[in-house]
This record gives C-alpha cells, sequence and structure tokens, in this order.
C-alpha cells in the first residue's frame, strides 16, 4: 500500500519541474515539452486520487483519459503553430514573437 | 433736439475699421484710402452738425442757463447688480462736444496727409484700417456715459496706438517703441481700474456726472472720506500714463519710430490729452470731494512741464524735440485743471460767472489749451513729417535752410510755432494766457514757474524752426556728396498743414480779440462768462516768450552756432544729462531691471517654474514613471506571464493560509 | 512492499528523467527524456491497476506525441534543433528555480495540511474491467460518459482541421 501523500509529492514536483523549464526555457518546443510535463503530473493526480480515496468511482479515470486525448490533440496544434511560425521568422525562440509587437 | 444720428459717428469708423481689415488688402491702395477718408469725413461732417445743433441750435437751457447733458443713447451692456450696470451710450456735454470737433478734425487732416506721406508704403490699407479704429476709439471715449465705458475705449485707444506704432514692424525700434508704450500705459492702466473699481465700489454707480446722481449715490460720495481722493489720484494716474507725466513719460517720445501722421493724430493732438479730459471729466467730483489730490495733479504736471521742456532744448531728433513739447504742453492743460480751487463757501463747484472767472478759471483755460494746442501741435508734426519726408531723416543735422525749399512748409511751421511760444493774435497765446493768469490766481510761485516754462516752450520751439529752416544747408554744403534736393510736399500734405495754421490764426485773432469766447461754451460750472486779458501777465509772458524767441534767433539762427556749442561745450554734463532726458529712461530700467525683476519677479519666476510647474511636472513625470515601471510587464513573453501568473497564485494561496 | 519499491523505482525514473528533460541543451534529447517520464507516468499507472490507461498513455502519448515532437524538431530546424546549444540565463535559471521552490513548498505544506489523506482506504486489489470501462464510456446514465467523449472526438476532428490549415504553407 503506497500512501496517497507519496503521489501526491511525486506529482506536485513533476508539476515544478515543468514551471521551472516552461520559465526557464526559450526553445518553443523545449516549453511545450515543459507543458506537457505538467500535464502528466495532474494525470497523475486524477488517478491516485481516484484510486486511493474513492475507488468505487471512475470520474479520475476518465478525466485522465480525456486529459491524454486532449494534450495528444493540443500537441498537434501547437506543433502545427511552431511549424508556422519558424516559417515566418525563421526561428523558433520565444524572443522572436515579440517582433510582432513592432 | 434729435441726436437719432450721432451712433453713425461711431458706427461708421468701427465699420471701415472692420472692412478695410478684413478686405483691405485686396484693394487698391487708393481705394482703401478713399473709403477711410470719406468715411471719416462724413464723420467729421456728423460730429461738426452735433456740436453746432448742441452748442448753437439747443444752445444753453433756458431755466438754469447751462448746455444741458445729452444722453443721445445708452444701452445697458452688462449688469451687475441693480444698481451698477455698465452702459455704453452716447452722450454729449460742452466738453465732449469740443473733443468731437478737435478729434474729428485733426482726423480728417491726418487721413488726407497720409495719402501723401505712406504713400506707396507696404501695408498703406493696414495704416488706414489702424486709422479708423483709433478714430472710433476717441470717439468712444469722449462721449463715454459712464466711467467704465471711457475705460474700455481708453485701453482701444492703447491698443490702436500700440499697433500704429509698431506699424513698421519689421524695424526692431518700431516693435520695442510700441512694446514699451503698450506696457507703460497698460501698468498705468492698471491704477485706473482699480481706482474705477475702489470708486464703483463705494459709490455704486460708474456715472461720473454729480448732476446724474440718486440721492443715495451722493450720501455714499459725502461718506466716502479718503476713498474719494485715493479712488481719484489712482485715476489719474492712468490718464497721467496715457499723457505722459513724469514719471510715466517715457514711452512717448519712443513713440515717435510711428509714421509722423500718427505721431500727430494719436501723440500730438489726441490720444495723449485722453488724461486731461479724464480729469476734465471728473472734474466736479475732484473739486468736490478731492480738491488737494487736484492740486497733486497740478504740482506733478507743473514738474513735467519743466523737466520736458529742459529735455526738448536739447533733443536733435526733431520729432522727439516735439514729442516733449507735448508733454510739456500737456503738463500745462493739467496745471491748469490742478490750480482750480473750490468755492469757499460751498466747498464745492460754484454755479457763478464769478467762479468760473476765478476759482475754476483754470478749467476753461485747460480745455482751451487743448482745443489750441492740438491744432497747432498736429500742424507741427504734419509739417515735421513734410520735413522728414523731404530730407528723410530725422536728424537735426540733415536739415538746415530749408525755408527756400519748402515754403508752405515753413510758414504754416512758423505760424505754429508762434502759437506755441504764445505771441499774441496767435492761438496758443489765448489759451496759455488764460493758463498763466489761472496759475496765478493759484499761487504767484505757480505762476512764476509756468511764465518760466513758457518762456522755455518759445526757447526751444524756435530754436527747433531755426534748425530745420535757417543755418547751414545740409543740401548745399553736401550737393556734391549725392544729397539730393529738398522739395515742397505733395498738395496732400500742405492743404492740411494750411487748413490747420489758418484755425490757428483765426483762433488766436478772434481769440485775441475777444470776438471768440471759449468761455461762452465751456466752462467749470458751464455758466457762460468772458475773459477779459490780463495785460499784466499777458504782457510779462509775452515779453518772456519774446526773448525767448530772441535767444533762440541769437543762438540759433545763424550759419553757425557758436553760442549753442560753446554752452554744450562749457556744461557737457548738463547738456548730455538733458539730452538723455536726464537718464529716465535707464531710472526705469534700472528699477524694472534690477529691482522688480531681480526682487520679485525671479523669485516669482522660480515659483512658478519650480513649484507650480514642478507639481504638474511631476505628476506628469509620475505617471510616466508608473507606466515605465509597468511597462515591463506588457513585454508579450509568455514565459513571464507565466511567472506573473504564478506568482500571483501562490501568492493568493498564502493569503488564504494566512487568513 | 514490492508496490513501494516499484513506486521509488518509477519515481527516481520520472523525476530524474523530467529533470534532464529540462535542464538538458539538447532539444532532442529532451524530446528522449520526455518519453522517458511518460513511459514512467504509465507505469505509475499499471501500479495502480488501471492497465487500460497505462496502455493508453502508452499508444496516445510516447507513440503519438513523442512522435510528433521529434517530426517537429525535424522539421523545423535540422541545423538549429538537431544540435541546439540552448544557451539558459544564469539569473533567470536562478530565479525560475527560487519562485519553482517557494511555489512547490507552498503546495506541498497546503496538501500536508490537508485532512483528506486520511481518507485514504485500502485499495481494492482488483483491476477495472474493460466492460465497465466501455459501458462508462459509451453509457449516457449518471456518471457515464458518452457525451464528454463526442465531444473529444469532434475536438479532434477540428485540431486534426486546425492543424492542416495552420501548417499548410500558403
Amino acid at each position: 500500500m503506497i500512501p496517497v501523500e507519496y503521489f501526491f509529492v511525486l506529482s506536485a514536483l513533476l508539476f515544478f519541474i515543468g514551471v521551472f523549464g516552461f520559465i526557464t526555457r526559450r526553445n518553443l518546443i523545449a516549453m511545450l515539452i515543459s507543458v506537457e510535463l505538467i500535464l502528466n503530473s495532474v494525470d497523475i493526480n486524477f488517478a491516485a486520487f481516484n484510486r486511493l480515496l474513492f475507488p468505487g468511482q471512475m470520474e479520475g479515470f476518465f478525466f485522465t483519459l480525456f486529459s491524454i486525448g486532449v494534450s495528444a490533440a493540443e500537441t498537434a496544434v501547437a506543433v502545427a503553430i511552431i511549424i508556422n511560425v519558424y516559417r515566418n521568422f525563421n526561428s523558433d525562440q520565444v524572443n522572436c514573437i515579440e517582433n510582432m509587437k513592432n | 433736439m434729435d441726436y437719432g444720428f450721432v451712433f453713425l459717428i461711431l458706427l461708421l469708423p468701427a465699420l471701415t475699421f472692420i472692412l478695410l481689415g478684413l478686405a483691405g488688402m485686396k484693394m487698391s491702395h487708393k481705394v482703401a484710402g478713399l473709403i477711410g477718408t470719406c468715411s471719416i469725413a462724413v464723420v467729421t461732417v456728423l460730429c461738426y452738425y452735433a456740436a453746432f445743433e448742441y452748442f448753437l441750435v439747443q444752445g444753453r437751457d433756458a431755466a438754469t442757463g447751462l448746455y444741458p447733458t445729452v444722453t443721445a443713447f445708452d444701452i445697458t451692456w452688462l449688469r451687475f447688480s441693480e444698481l451698477l450696470t455698465f452702459n455704453i451710450g452716447f452722450r454729449i456735454t460742452p466738453i465732449s462736444a469740443m473733443m468731437l470737433i478737435v478729434i474729428s478734425t485733426v482726423s480728417l487732416m491726418v487721413h488726407i496727409y497720409s495719402f501723401g506721406y505712406m504713400h506707396g508704403e507696404k501695408g498703406f490699407q493696414r495704416y488706414y484700417a489702424f486709422l479708423s479704429l483709433f478714430t472710433m476709439s476717441m470717439l468712444g471715449l469722449v462721449v463715454a456715459t459712464n466711467i467704465f465705458q471711457m475705460y474700455l475705449f481708453w485701453e482701444l485707444v492703447g491698443v490702436s496706438s500700440y499697433l500704429l506704432i509698431g506699424f513698421y514692424y519689421p524695424m526692431h525700434a518700431a516693435v520695442a517703441a510700441s512694446k514699451k508704450a503698450f506696457i507703460v500705459t497698460r501698468f498705468a492702466d492698471l491704477f485706473f481700474l482699480i481706482g474705477i473699481l475702489i470708486y464703483s465700489f463705494y459709490v455704486g454707480t460708474f456715472n461720473y456726472d454729480l448732476s446724474q446722481m440718486s440721492p443715495a449715490q451722493m450720501t455714499a460720495l459725502n461718506q466716502a472720506g479718503w476713498i474719494m481722493p485715493t479712488a481719484l489720484f489712482l485715476m489719474f494716474i492712468g490718464g497721467a500714463g496715457k499723457s505722459a507725466m513724469f514719471p510715466l513719460h517715457i514711452w512717448l517720445p519712443d513713440a515717435m519710430e510711428g509714421p509722423t501722421p500718427v505721431s500727430a493724430l494719436i501723440h500730438a493732438a489726441t490720444m495723449v490729452v485722453a488724461g486731461v479730459y479724464l480729469v476734465a471729466s471728473l472734474f466736479p467730483i475732484f473739486v468736490k470731494f478731492a480738491p488737494e489730490a487736484l492740486h497733486w495733479v497740478a504740482y506733478i504736471a507743473a514738474f513735467t512741464a519743466f523737466y520736458a521742456a529742459a529735455v526738448a532744448c536739447c533733443q536733435s531728433d526733431i520729432k522727439r524735440v516735439l514729442a516733449f513739447s507735448t508733454i510739456s504742453q500737456i503738463g500745462f492743460m493739467l496745471v491748469a485743471l490742478g490750480v482750480c480751487m473750490p468755492d469757499p463757501e460751498t466747498g464745492a463747484v460754484a454755479m457763478t460767472a464769478e467762479y468760473a472767472d476765478a476759482n475754476g478759471l483754470g478749467y476753461m483755460a485747460g480745455m482751451y489749451h487743448l482745443f489750441t494746442h492740438a491744432m497747432f501741435k498736429a500742424c507741427l508734426f504734419l509739417g515735421a513729417g513734410c520735413i522728414i519726408h523731404a530730407v528723410h531723416s530725422n536728424e537735426k543735422m540733415y536739415m538746415g535752410g530749408l525755408r527756400k525749399y519748402m515754403p508752405v512748409t515753413h510758414w504754416t511751421f512758423l505760424i505754429s510755432c508762434l502759437a506755441i511760444a504764445g505771441i499774441p493774435f496767435f492761438s496758443g497765446f489765448c489759451s496759455k494766457d488764460e493758463i498763466l493768469v489761472a496759475c496765478y490766481n493759484f499761487s504767484p510761485v505757480m505762476g512764476a514757474i509756468m511764465s518760466g516754462i513758457a518762456a522755455m516752450t518759445a526757447f526751444y520751439m524756435f530754436r527747433l524752426y531755426y534748425v530745420i529752416f535757417w543755418g547751414k544747408s545740409y543740401y548745399e554744403t553736401h550737393k556734391a556728396e549725392g544729397a539730393h534736393q529738398p522739395h515742397e510736399a505733395p498738395l496732400t500734405m500742405t492743404v492740411p498743414l494750411i487748413i490747420l495754421s489758418v484755425i490757428t490764426m483765426l483762433v488766436g485773432i478772434f481769440g485775441t480779440l475777444h470776438v471768440f469766447e471759449f468761455g461762452e461754451f465751456v466752462s467749470a460750472n458751464g455758466v457762460a462768462f468772458g475773459t477779459h486779458t490780463n495785460w499784466f501777465v499777458a504782457g510779462v509772458s509775452t515779453v518772456l516768450a519774446i526773448c525767448g524767441i530772441g535767444l533762440a534767433t541769437y543762438m540759433y539762427k545763424g550759419e553757425e552756432t557758436p553760442v549753442a556749442d560753446m554752452l554744450a561745450r562749457k556744461f557737457p554734463k548738463l547738456h548730455r544729462a538733458a539730452y538723455k532726458r536726464f537718464y529716465m529712461d535707464e531710472v526705469w530700467m534700472f528699477v524694472t531691471h534690477k529691482i522688480i525683476f531681480k526682487c520679485v519677479s525671479t523669485p516669482l519666476a522660480w515659483f512658478d517654474r519650480h513649484v507650480v510647474d514642478g507639481a504638474m511636472n511631476f505628476m506628469a513625470w509620475g505617471t510616466n514613471e508608473a507606466g515605465e515601471s509597468i511597462r515591463g510587464w506588457q513585454s508579450g513573453d509568455v514565459r513571464q506571464y507565466a511567472v506573473w501568473f504564478l506568482t500571483g497564485a501562490i501568492a493568493l494561496v498564502l493569503l488564504c493560509i494566512c487568513l | 512492499m514490492a508496490n513501494m519499491v516499484m513506486f521509488i523505482i518509477l519515481a527516481v525514473v520520472i523525476l530524474g528523467s523530467a529533470l534532464m528533460c529540462v535542464m538538458t541543451k539538447r532539444i532532442m534529447r529532451a524530446a528522449t527524456f520526455l518519453l522517458f517520464v511518460l513511459l514512467g507516468v504509465a507505469g505509475l499507472y499499471f501500479l495502480l491497476d488501471y492497465t487500460f490507461l497505462g496502455a493508453a498513455q502508452i499508444s496516445v502519448y510516447a507513440g503519438g506525441v513523442t512522435m510528433i515532437y521529434i517530426f517537429a524538431i525535424q522539421l523545423v530546424s535540422k541545423r538549429t534543433l538537431q544540435g541546439l546549444v540552448e544557451r539558459l540565463k544564469g539569473s533567470r535559471v536562478v530565479f525560475g528555480a527560487l519562485i519553482t521552490l517557494i511555489s512547490l513548498v507552498t503546495v506541498v505544506a497546503v496538501f500536508l495540511k490537508n485532512k483528506f489523506i486520511d481518507m485514504a482506504v485500502q485499495m481494492p486489489d482488483e483491476e477495472v474491467s474493460m466492460n465497465v470501462i466501455g459501458n462508462t464510456l459509451m453509457g449516457s446514465e449518471k456518471y457515464q460518459y458518452v457525451l464528454p467523449f463526442e465531444f473529444i472526438s469532434v475536438f479532434l476532428l477540428a485540431c486534426i482541421i486546425g492543424g492542416i490549415v495552420i501548417s499548410r504553407k500558403e
């Protein structure tokens, strides 16, 4: 039996590793990867809470399932946008988009 | 008697001004000048007609024996309170009727004269527009029904004077002179305004005609105590500014930078006597409530008359000589008004012929001198304009011997000089003699001083006359160097000279022979009285004048002027001081720059710049800095937004925990 | 006990890979470490006896999403991305680490203070059967998820179209 707080601490660590990556990396794809980490930490929470706190129910399970689907879709669109940005700015660094301001 | 037409006197010049001001530049010079001149000619006819109706047709009121005060119209413009209203109207009194004649006559002469003088000048149409504006303002001033209307037109007169002095605005000196004139007169007008406000506050009306006051207002006047002399003296300071009394005279000599006809019209004949007219209008109040203030007017004016005469003896610019002579003559007029005294029994202007002939003589003399001076001084200035036109300079060294080349100018100038010197059978004699009599009535010392100044007048005027028309001719001595020959002025310029000198002659002859009695029309209390020449005073002043003329002849008539040069060498400091107008301009410069600017204006400017502006700038700076500091938040950098979002979320969580 | 050992092994793999993923300077390595993280998470699902979820995680994430990333990296720039050495600014890293740590401490503190961990019940050691999953996913009763399922399908379609539109060459 694994205590639920272990799962939680794991997911929190994963979440903030993702946040750290998001705010330090400059590469758009690297940022997207960090977002994936964050999403996964949330998924772990959903699954673990459902399993350990409310075993008779299925909400966490299905939310995780849908989350996986949504994140896949999100990744696809985001990558499409990144490719477009790269094409337009010849760079995939976030800073390049700042040029839009001017 | 129907005076319904008089509104045209003000309306026509105003319309002319608007027409010429807006459309003048589209017209040719001739058309614009003709429009201006014709309009003034019509106004002149109307003024003459109004004066004729007033003095001769309507005549004196049978019951009181006085000329009634006619208010042709009186429109309430602003209503401050039930009692205190600001009206614009048209009022005819003996002095305003006289002023209408003076202003319209001189203005018409100047309009005609300017055709020749300003021929081909750039801005010819603008010039005529300003002349119309000036004429309108001056006429409005003298027919004012209340003191506030007078103040309004007073300022309009100042503006038109400013515009005309600065007519040659590309010239630096003209611009500086116009600014100086405007600022000095405006400074004086500030006191005028304060005086008006005090007066109206205590009396509850802007009206200054004692005969039209309600009993309540009379009570207020009686109870005002020392307030009334103060208010009246403040008003006189305004008049002193316009009439160039010492020490506010400094603008008038510089105002000669304007075109010479303008100097004749504004700075000799009409505008500068506005101060005299003001004191004359307020005369009954002055006599009754502030006789001491009135005498102070006389002292200031006497000093000014002396000072200006002394300076006039040493000037080399002929227009400056005439300007100082104007100041001196205005001093005479104000002295005449100032030496009037209240009737010992009633303490006011008594309604008897004896009063008019004794204590109130100065009033009539001052107005008489205003009238005659306007004519001969306009003639002198216009003559000076002809000379300047001919030799293209104001300086006396370019003149001399002009009598051969400009006979008409020479003769008219001579007549005017004789008039101003006070020779019998010329108009100046009649008026100046009455002034001297009034001064001797007041005190023998004052009379003696004024007689001396009259002699100085004769001296400096004939100095000017000899320097211009006699002596060594600049043209003849410098013919080889290309000096061109002076020539007589065209007809448009000489005709006004002739008209004005004829008026001077006629008034002089008939006045000396007592055929024409100014006292019949204008006197301190309105009662008609016939003057009688005081032959002792007249004899003394005539002898003094002839001495002055003789001295001038001795010193300046010849080809060389050894005596004058010797005197100038012997008293270099005195000569230089007089030439520099006894350093009055320097004193003013010192007072304004060193004292006012440094001790008052600079700290005030510092306060304005650093505290008032500083507060505003600080607010602007603060806003700017606040914007700058939060500007970074709007970077468009997603990661930064994430950081802020995260920080905010965590801060909220921490807040919730703590609470 | 065995569960615990498995959990610790998985946790070490997940956290280590995640750290490497965000710290590495080469983008290709980041993608590879992401794959390890995803596999570790799938392992957690297996550990919780959510085998279907673990399978979905592996097939969708590890099989699909990672592939997209790798293709994207390859497409975007061979030159810049494959051998990309990203320069991390020191101050920014320190700042990010600091704020992350503060946040982490806060969140963990909030969680540990909470009461619901005491509500943990003994995990019934049985798998959720496919039958139940299928019925719940396709049912329209209460606690059944056909509507979100359909929404997800429409959403996926929209994303496919959107992705094509965005990345289409003009």
